[in-house]
Order: structure tokens, then C-alpha cells, then sequence
């Protein structure tokens, strides 16, 4: 990931005749896209397992206790949730119109749908940041000061623990996109992408859907499971 | 391998040394800062002798406490810190990197016509994180360790133990990264990076294992990662995961745990079983017999592997029907490795074989390997792993597997490549004597826990009956043996780097295309792109003299 979006250098070109983001142990840009492109796809992989057990405590428990996992849902703001889950498919689009822009050429479009990504992943962290106050000033954040009526508290604070463990884990997804995403502004900037070459803008494009894609499936899990309950 | 490389003759006259990867450029910023997958690996090499040795050191320690029956050299919570720290650097900070980091690191390359790994930033940066999180393990070493075994079984991880968890489970976690980063990079670039002509089939089978390897690395080591970060996270905050006393299941952690933790064991033992392909056909000078096979064993074995965790949690309380399909699933595992030995019996069968250092050490892998293998069904069987759960019997059979199956096939890599790494030759009697010293030290040491763990000796106690001495005294006496035997080559490889032969490109006369570049081989490993026009393993019996 580290190789796929920080720029070629410069030395490369000692090396062999080639374009200047052509790394040495490379023979043409076609593998080199390939390889970059290919590593971010294995990195999801890991990715995927690396939420999967955080996935797996959440079906063990909400087999479980799934009456506790429904009350302790409803505490969650819905609101604020589907703001936020629209406020990252937006952001996907910006995403992948950005991967467009890059892939067509068109520079000064690029540096404004990465910065609009960014700003929507900014606000989405924002959002998610109110909500934790909201916790927080409710009690429910898991730990001695954890309080919940009725007779679900001990499986309510699991399930708090599963949610903070996960939306923050998501979050600190999040952070990283945002980093990666001011990297690829500065190279934009100084003109690094163009039709021959943006690998950079897609693989970081990859990683950025797959972050959305994990809550898509966190929303219905945690916030949209009490919603029966009346 | 290959017919048409290009590289120029190694034996021109030396006017001057010829520049390779060693002395290309000097000073310790070259090194830490050098991108060449050579390089990093040598990196690699001495921080996993370094944790090797520290391991060693408390194994030793574990050792001299069960000379004696009584409890007299450390107290029982001391002992358990020994064989926590013990388990955790061997497993997580020596034989997980062991082979992977540093020859497969070195080898893949240049086994596949590569002038690097596909991300050779990406590389450095594994090993800057596998030193992070050795930091963090070596600092709870230092402020007193920590007792909870290697498994970190809940809730006495979380909730009883009053030692450093969290600062060993954060420098287990951070280590993970280095080997998915690794990992990472070998599929990448196995996947895009091979010379012309070299097909999937064509490749060694030291590639096709460590693919397999790669696998495992990406798939299994993120659930231990997440798993280690919620028992910190349980731990520093005092939350309910797996805390049965507020709603949490312990046995959730055990799934998670072994889930990982199984595979893990074919991470350790799938590179070497790929080093003794390369050592068998090599000094038998014969193709391997059923190429496809062995290859295809090795995925095999990567897959089934993560079948089988629940064979470690027969007596945990999980339903005896799980217990029953971990069971069969776990007696499949038996036929890719199985087929793996007969192929390299059937390698053997009829071939010129010469009795050279790395040989001896794969038929020490061989022998060693079978039998952690078969106690490796009996311990799947349930009446019998219910009789010897927790015992002796378990601790033999899986140092047959790690020590005697993985370390053997480390150290036959290390000898059989010293070569290519050093561009020097390694002493040749001192290293066949040192093979014996660690066969017989090995033996001497596990075999008889075997019969201690038949006769119901239980892991993780120091002090025992006395009818136990007997067998201990041998054990303990057979791990002294162990010790000088890797202390040897440890002296005679260092000094070789200085005082010994310049070796030549290929002493072994092998076929692999890591053979057809000068010892040791220039930066970018092939002047030219090597261009591949023929299966591997093409020897004739008889034709090529060894004259390493």
C-alpha cells in the first residue's frame, strides 16, 4: 500500500529507460499497475478477516441475547446513522468520480472530488463524534460508569462494546483514508496523475469503497435491529 | 531451470572484486535503509537468531528447573513466566518469520527471475514493524513478563493476571502486520513478477509453499490481530467480551485464538517442507517425484488447515459432534502431508544421493516430521487426546513439528543457500557433525516427554512425582545436547563469512534458476531477465559433480 501510493523515484530511471513512476524492479507499467493493483485487493482480504472476528463476537452474542442486542439498538440515534450512511455512499461517488477524473485527465476535477471525498469523510467523522458524546453523556459507554434500565445491562454493555469496538475501528479506517487521500491532493496537485498513470488514485479509490462497504453492513447490524420492537 | 541466462562467467579472472549485493554500498545507513529483498532479509536473519537465542535461553531455564523433582530453582509463577516467554518468542518472533522472512525473502526473487519482491518498500517496512513489535515484547520481557501461556486464554488473561498483557499482546498484534505485509508481497509477486517461460508449473516447489504460506499469512494472522486487540481493549477497560462474569464467553476467545493459531503451525512447517523439496532433489540429482502433487499438497494443507482448530478445544466444553468434525477434519490433514513424504521417499528412491549437510537435515526433517505427524492423529482421535490433553504428550508432538520439522528445515535452508547468501562456503565436516549433535540432542530431549506425557505428566507444572525424574534427567540432558548443536553452526557460519572458500555460482550444481547468478549475486540479481524454457528439477543422476 505504502509503494502504491507514495510517488515512483526518481533514481528509477537510472536504472532503465522508462517512465518516471516506473520503479525499478518493474519491466513495464502495465505490471506495475497490475501488481499495485492486485496488492490492495489481498490487503482487503485481510481486511475482511480482520473485521470478521469482530463480526464473528457480534453474531455469537446476538444469537445469544437477541432481545438484549434489540433494546440496547434502540438507544442508538437512527437519524444521525442514516445521515451518515448517506453521507458515505455520496462519498463513494465522489470516490469513484475522482478514479474518472484521474483516468480521463481532467486534473482540476480530480483535486475537487478528492477534496469533496474528504470532506465527506470529514463530516461523517464528525457525526460519528456527536454520537459518542451522546453516549458518553447517556451512560453507555461500556465500563464501571455503564448504566442501563431493565434487566439487559450486562448484554447491553457486550453490545455496546461490540458497537464502540466497531464503528471505532471503522473510524480509524476512516482516519487512514483521509491520510491517504491528502497524499494523493499533494501529488494531484503537482500534476503526478493523467490517463498513463493513476494507480495511486485507484487503488486508494479501492480502499475507500471498501470502508463504506464495511458500514453498509454495520448500519442495519447495529442501529436498524430494535426497530420491530415497539 | 533455465537454458538462457545471460549473466556473465563468475570465474573470469578477479582483477578486481566483482561489486554484488554486499558491497555495493557500506554503513549502517544502507542497511536500514536499503529496499533490496537480499538485504532485508539478512536484516531478518539476525533479529530472528537474536530471538531465537532468548528463546533458547528460557527453554534452557524450563529445563534445569525439571532436573530435579522438586520445585528449587524458580517459583512456580517465575516458571510460568519462563515458559510463557519461551512459547510467545518462539512461536511469534522466531519460527512464524523463520523461514518466510529471511530465505523466502532472499529466494523468491531470484527463484522466479525477479530483480525484487514486488514491493520492496513495503518489505522494509514489515521488517521495521517486526522490530516495533519485538520492541514491545522485549519491554514486558525486561518489566517482569507475563504468565498467562502463549495462548493468553481468557478470562485469566483479561481478569487475573497481574502481569504485562497488554504490552505483549500489543507487540504480537503490531508483529502481525509484518507478516500480512509480507505475505502480501510474496502473492503479488509471485502472481506478477515471473521471468518469461515461468509457468505456475515451473515454478520450485520452495515457491509454490511459500504461496501457500502467503495464504495462511493474510487469512488467518488479521482474526489474531482483532482477537489480541480485544483482550487488550477487554483488559484495559475492564469490558465483558469474553469475561463469563459479565455475560462474556471464554470459549468464543478459544475459537478465535486457534483459528489462527492452528493455521499457524502450517506457516511454521509449509516453508520448510518447500526447503526440503529444493534439499531432495537437489542431492538425490532426480526430478521430484509427482510434481503436482506436492505442489498441490501444499494448498492443501493451507486450506484444511483452517478446518481444524477445534481439535485444540475437545475438552473446553464445545458439543462433542463439533468435537466429532474436527476430529475427521482433522485426520485430512494426514493425506497432503503424507503424500508430501512419499514423494520425497519416492524422490529419493534410485537416486545419486550424497550425504551433504542440508541433506542430512532433511532426512532429520523427514523422520522427525512423520512422527510429530502420526502423534499428530493420535492427539485428533478424541478418547486419546482426552487421556493425554495438556500433558507431555502434547508438548513432544508439537516440538516435533516445530523444532525437529521447522527448525531442521531452517537450518538445511541456511546450510544448503549459505553459498548464494555469503558468496562463501561453510565448513563441510563441522557442519555434518553439528547435524548429528542436534539429531541425537533432539531425540534425547522430546522423546522421552512422549512417554512422560503417556504416563501422565502434566505441561506447566514445575515440580512433579519423583518416578518422573528418570525420564526428565533425559530430557533435560538431551536439550543441553540441542543447544551445543545449534550453537555450532551459529560459530563456524560467522567465522565462515570472513575465513572461508569463495564459493562458486552454483556448488551444488542445482537447477534453480537462484543458481544460474554469481554468489553472492549482484543488487538487481540477473544482469538480464532470465528467460525459462524448461520444467524444474531437470537433473540427470550422475552427471553434475558437487564441489561445495
Amino acid at each position: 500500500m505504502a509503494d502504491a501510493t507514495a510517488p515512483a523515484t526518481s533514481d528509477a530511471s537510472a536504472a532503465h529507460a522508462g517512465p518516471r513512476e516506473l520503479q525499478h524492479q518493474f519491466d513495464t507499467v502495465e505490471q506495475q499497475r497490475d501488481a499495485s493493483s492486485l496488492g490492495m485487493w489481498v490487503f482487503l482480504v485481510t481486511e475482511i478477516l480482520f473485521f470478521g472476528g469482530l463480526f464473528l463476537a457480534y453474531t455469537v452474542y446476538r444469537s445469544q441475547y437477541a432481545r438484549a442486542f434489540a433494546e440496547a439498538s434502540r438507544h442508538l440515534d437512527i437519524t444521525l446513522g442514516t445521515f451518515n450512511t448517506v453521507v458515505l455512499i455520496v462519498s463513494s461517488l465522489t470516490m469513484a468520480l475522482a478514479v474518472f477524473s484521474a483516468s480521463t485527465g481532467r486534473r482540476r476535477a480530480l483535486l475537487a472530488f478528492l477534496l469533496a471525498t474528504m470532506a465527506l469523510g470529514g463530516v461523517f467523522l464528525g457525526v460519528k463524534a456527536v454520537e459518542y458524546g451522546h453516549k458518553f453523556h447517556d451512560h453507555l459507554v461500556p465500563g464501571p460508569h455503564f448504566r442501563f434500565p431493565g434487566p439487559y445491562a450486562r448484554p447491553a454493555e457486550i453490545f455496546y462494546s461490540l458497537y464502540f469496538a466497531m464503528t471505532g475501528l471503522h473510524a480509524a479506517h476512516m482516519v487512514i483514508g483521509i491520510g491517504l487521500l491528502t497524499v494523493l491532493v499533494l501529488q494531484a496537485r503537482k500534476g503526478r496523475y493523467g490517463p498513463g498513470y493513476y494507480t495511486p488514485v485507484e487503488v486508494c479509490g479501492l480502499y475507500w469503497h471498501f470502508v463504506d462497504i464495511v458500514w453498509i453492513f454495520l448500519f442495519p447490524l447495529l442501529y436498524l435491529i430494535g426497530r420491530h420492537i415497539h | 531451470m533455465s537454458t538462457a541466462v545471460v549473466a556473465p562467467p563468475p570465474e573470469a579472472p578477479a582483477v578486481e572484486p566483482p561489486v554484488h549485493y554486499l558491497n555495493a554500498t557500506y554503513g549502517v545507513k544502507s542497511w536500514l535503509l536499503t529496499r533490496d529483498h537480499k538485504r532485508i532479509a539478512l536484516l531478518y536473519l539476525a533479529s530472528i537468531t537474536f530471538f531465537f537465542f532468548l528463546g533458547g535461553l528460557f527453554a534452557l531455564l524450563i529445563r534445569l528447573e525439571l532436573l530435579t523433582p522438586a520445585g528449587d530453582l524458580v517459583q512456580s509463577q517465575t516458571y510460568n513466566k519462563l515458559f510463557t516467554m519461551h512459547g510467545v518468542i518462539m512461536v511469534f518472533f522466531f519460527l512464524i518469520p523463520s523461514i518466510p522472512a529471511v530465505l523466502g525473502n532472499f529466494l523468491i526473487p531470484m527463484m522466479i527471475g525477479a530483480r525484487d519482491l514486488a514491493f520492496p518498500r513495503l518489505n522494509l517496512l514489515s521488517w521495521y514493524i517486526y522490530m516495533v513489535g519485538a520492541l514491545f515484547t522485549l519491554w514486558a520481557v525486561v518489566h517482569g513478563g507475563v504468565d498467562t501461556g502463549w495462548t493468553f486464554y481468557t478470562p485469566y488473561s483479561t481478569a487475573s493476571s497481574n502481569t504485562h498483557v497488554i504490552a505483549t499482546a500489543v507487540g504480537i498484534f503490531i508483529t502481525g502486520f509484518s507478516s500480512i505485509l509480507t505475505g502480501l508481497n510474496f502473492i503479488v509477486t509471485i502472481h506478477t513478477m515471473r521471468a518469461p517461460g515461468l509457468t505456475w508449473f515451473r515454478l520450485p516447489l520452495f515457491v509454490w509453499s511459500h504461496y501457500a504460506t502467503s495464504l495462511i499469512f493474510v487469512l488467518a494472522t488479521p482474526v489474531i490481530a482483532v482477537t489480541l486487540l480485544m483482550v487488550a481493549v477487554e483488559r484495559l477497560f475492564h469490558l465483558g467480551i469474553f469475561d463469563p462474569r459479565l455475560g462474556g464467553d471464554p470459549i468464543l476467545f478459544q475459537h478465535l485464538f486457534w483459528f489462527y493459531s492452528h493455521p499457524a503451525v502450517y506457516i511454521m512447517v509449509l516453508p520448510a517442507m518447500g526447503v526440503v523439496s529444493e534439499l531432495v532433489t537437489t542431492f538425490s540429482r532426480k526430478n521430484i517425484f509427482g510434481y503436482k502433487f506436492v505442489a498441490f499438497a501444499s494448498i492443501g494443507i493451507a486450506v484444511l488447515g483452517f478446518l481444524v482448530w477445534g481439535h485444540h478445544m475437545f475438552v473446553s466444553g464445545q458439543s462433542v459432534f463439533a468435537g466429532m468434525i474436527f476430529s475427521i477434519l482433522s485426520f485430512l490433514v494426514a493425506i497432503p502431508s503424507a503424500v508430501k513424504v512419499f514423494n520425497w521417499t519416492a524422490t529419493m528412491y534410485k537416486g545419486s544421493i550424497s550425504y551433504r549437510t542440508p541433506m542430512l537435515y532433511a532426512f532429520g526433517f523427514i523422520g522427525l516430521f512423520t512422527i510429530g505427524g502420526l502423534t499428530g492423529l493420535f492427539l485428533a482421535t478424541l478418547g486419546v487426546d482426552v487421556h493425554v490433553h495438556d500433558t507431555y504428550f502434547i508438548v513432544a508432538h508439537f516440538h516435533y513439528i516445530m523444532v525437529g520439522g521447522a527448525i531442521m528445515g531452517y537450518l538445511g535452508g541456511i546450510h544448503y543457500w549459505w553459498p548464494k547468501i555469503s558468496g562463501k562456503l561453510y565448513p563441510e565436516a563441522w557442519a555434518r557433525f553439528a547435524a548429528l549433535v542436534v539429531f541425537l540432542g533432539f531425540n534425547l530431549t522430546f522423546f522421552p516427554q512422549f512417554i512422560l506425557g503417556y504416563l501422565g505428566m502434566p505441561r506447566r507444572y514445575h515440580a512433579y512425582p519423583e518416578e518422573f525424574q528418570v525420564l526428565n534427567v533425559m530430557s533435560t540432558a538431551g536439550a543441553s545436547i540441542l543447544g551445543a548443536g545449534y550453537i555450532i553452526p551459529m560459530i563456524y557460519l560467522v567465522w565462515s563469512m570472513r575465513y572461508g572458500r569463495a564459493a562458486p555460482a552454483n556448488p551444488w550444481g542445482s537447477t534453480g534458476l537462484e543458481w544460474d547468478t554469481p554468489s553472492p549475486p549482484p543488487t538487481e540479481n540477473f544482469l538480464t531477465t532470465p528467460v525459462v524454457t524448461d520444467e524444474p528439477y531437470h537433473y540427470s543422476p550422475g552427471e553434475v559433480e558437487i564441489v561445495g
